[in-house]
């Protein structure tokens, strides 16, 4: 049956659907596999939903999801737990204050702006690791990451529109 | 009612503003989360909020998972890998006959060296360290951020893995299991930003702490001394502080462009899809964390002893005491066993009253009055037939385990555990 615009956009579909690929993208990306003995870089799959949610519609669930979403991330990392929550946060309230500047933009503008998010996350992380630690990460490492998360923009741009004229009430 | 007709139809909230609303509520949550984990890995793990416990779950939940849906990418690997050792099986060749006429020269040198080490031993009465047992499991999951440096191994506490327990791939130490579960074990490795190990250059026997930064290469810090490290020196587990055994090979030293000595990991040039988990019972482990925690008792005055030494002396018991009675009713059951005997004891036989012999103080004709005075557990347990052992036979019966030669065995028990060695070079024993 095709969807038409003024169909409800149950949240499963828009937050749950992608909330579980990207977990399944972030296991599946730390198979132990080497590439001509260097380590695949690791993206932080989880940041296209922070942005994209709320780019996409303002909710009450997302940020929620985001902790649910960043405490995997935790686990799975075995990172200090709440690192990647408050990060994932970070990243959505600034994507969330800038969004209605947002609207109408090209999607370098957006592009850029999903750089600034990410780097809000990034800082909070380098934050937090340094506090946790008792030391200060790698800043090499920390821009090897941060250049492959933006490589993510794309799917961004997919998750933006693929929901954003899905439901009326979004517009 | 109807719903047109509710008092909240026209109410609009702001999406935008319930949106931040609810975003300031998960931080405030997020933040919880993070302090509390902080709290929880400071304190001692009687008093811990469950947190390790959360993550050795998870671990193991995810450990089968993991290794499911890596197993795709992991044969696309292997595959890449056939083909590069199709195309270059030649260049590979002459490698290695080079590299196998080096070695050649170095067994050589080995067995003469292994030989005076072990007279020298010998000659100085010095105490070597015991082999210590490996356990090798598979790596599932490769966690390589800047943020945590992890892997999850497909081995856990049924193979006798342990927190703490050291971690080495072929070419040298990975880092330490820092979360257990019965299938699965979480290793923090030597890049990870939280990780401190204490090592010492073989050049010098200088100390310092290599300290991760979530980098491929760890920096040495607390380096003391002048002209202590060189480029290339072979840095080495130094033991101290009973974390990790001495001598594991780490990496070899380098110096970056700002100065900062780091360390080129032996561990980093080959393959990461076994390691060894040494079962090594560091310091920690072994100390009764329990009985540290117990507040020490200030010293008695010499008065005060006397007067603790007079009152220890027993009363002599009643006449009409239980256990002097010949014949009388035996003593609790309770008495005559310990409260935590092991499964393994035989199962006690019914308790006989004994009369202790005629010099314990029991056995004294009681004055009268006196009120009886039971025997101690100690001394019941001392004289309860139910635990003693007149054969002298072990009380656990070991069930020798039989490994045809060259069988891959995943389960390990405390008797087939292959063996680290120091001596060798590849650890084996």
């Amino acid at each position: 049956m095709a969807r038409t615009p003024s169909r409800p956009l149950e949240p499963w579909r828009w937050l749950g659907v992608p909330a579980l690929l990207v977990i399944l993208a972030t296991v599946a990306i730390d198979a132990p596999i080497r590439l001509f003995t260097l380590a695949l870089p690791e993206p932080v799959f989880p940041m296209v939903l922070a942005f994209g949610w709320a780019i996409i519609r303002p909710s009450i669930l997302g940020p929620f999801l985001l902790v649910l979403v960043g405490l995997f991330l935790d686990l799975y990392c075995a990172a200090p737990l709440g690192l990647w929550p408050i990060s994932l946060l970070a990243a959505y309230g600034v994507a969330l204050i800038g969004r209605t500047l947002m609207v109408g933009q090209e999607t370098e503008v957006m592009g850029l702006y999903y750089a600034a998010s990410v780097l809000a996350a990034f800082a909070c992380a380098y934050g937090l690791v340094a506090i946790a630690g008792h030391g200060q990460p790698s800043l090499i490492a920390i821009l090897w990451q941060f250049a492959a998360t933006l490589a993510l923009f794309p799917f961004v741009l997919m998750l933006r529109n693929r929901f954003r004229d899905a439901d009326i009430r979004f517009r | 009612m109807a719903y047109r007709d509710s008092p909240f139809q026209e109410l609009k909230v702001p999406l935008t503003w319930t949106a931040g609303v609810a975003a300031v509520l998960a931080l405030a949550l997020a933040v919880f989360v993070f302090v509390s984990d902080r709290k929880d890995q400071a304190r001692v793990s009687a008093q811990a909020l469950g947190h390790a416990k959360v993550r050795a779950g998870f671990d193991g939940v995810l450990a089968p998972v993991s290794g499911v849906l890596a197993a795709p990418v992991r044969w696309i690997n292997d595959g890449a890998g056939s083909v590069g050792d199709y195309f270059f099986a030649v260049s590979q060749n002459r490698k290695l006959k080079k590299q196998v006429a080096e070695l050649q020269q170095v067994a050589v040198a080995d067995v003469a060296l292994k030989n005076l080490n072990r007279r020298y031993e010998e000659l100085l009465k010095l105490r070597t360290e015991p082999p210590i047992p490996m356990v090798t499991g598979r790596v599932v999951s490769d966690t390589r951020g800047p943020f945590s440096n992890a892997r999850l191994i497909d081995v856990g506490s049924d193979s006798g893995v342990k927190i703490g327990n050291p971690a080495m791939s072929e070419q040298g130490v990975v880092g330490r299991v820092v979360g257990v579960s019965p299938n699965a074990s979480r290793l923090l490795l030597l890049t990870d930003p939280e990780s401190r190990t204490p090592v010492l250059i073989d050049r010098s026997n200088a100390r310092a702490v290599l300290t991760g930064d979530g980098g491929p290469n760890p920096r040495l810090e607390y380096l003391r001394g002048k002209d202590t490290v060189h480029n290339g020196d072979r840095v080495l587990t130094s033991g101290d502080g009973g974390l990790y055994p001495r001598g594991l090979p780490v990496g070899v030293a380098e110096q970056d462009i700002r100065g900062v000595w780091r360390i080129r990991l032996y561990s980093d040039s080959g393959a990461i899809d076994f390691v060894r988990v040494l079962v090594f019972d560091d310091f920690s482990q072994m100390v009764d964390q329990a009985k540290l925690a117990e507040p020490a008792m200030p010293p008695l005055s010499a008065a005060d002893a006397a007067k603790v030494k007079a009152a220890e002396v027993p009363p002599p018991p009643s006449a009409a005491s239980p256990a002097a009675l010949p014949g009388g009713p035996p003593p609790p059951a309770a008495a005559l066993a310990p409260a935590a005997a092991p499964r393994s004891l035989p199962p006690p036989t019914p308790a006989k009253p004994v009369a202790p012999p005629a010099a314990t103080p029991a056995s004294r004709p009681a004055a009268p009055g006196a009120a009886a005075r039971p025997p101690t557990i100690a001394q019941t347990v001392a004289k309860s037939p139910a635990v003693k052992n007149p054969a002298g036979k072990p009380l656990v019966k070991k069930k020798p385990v039989k490994v045809k030669p060259g069988e891959y065995r995943r389960v390990h028990t405390p008797d087939n555990l292959p063996q680290y060695d120091p001596n060798r070079p590849d650890g084996r024993g």
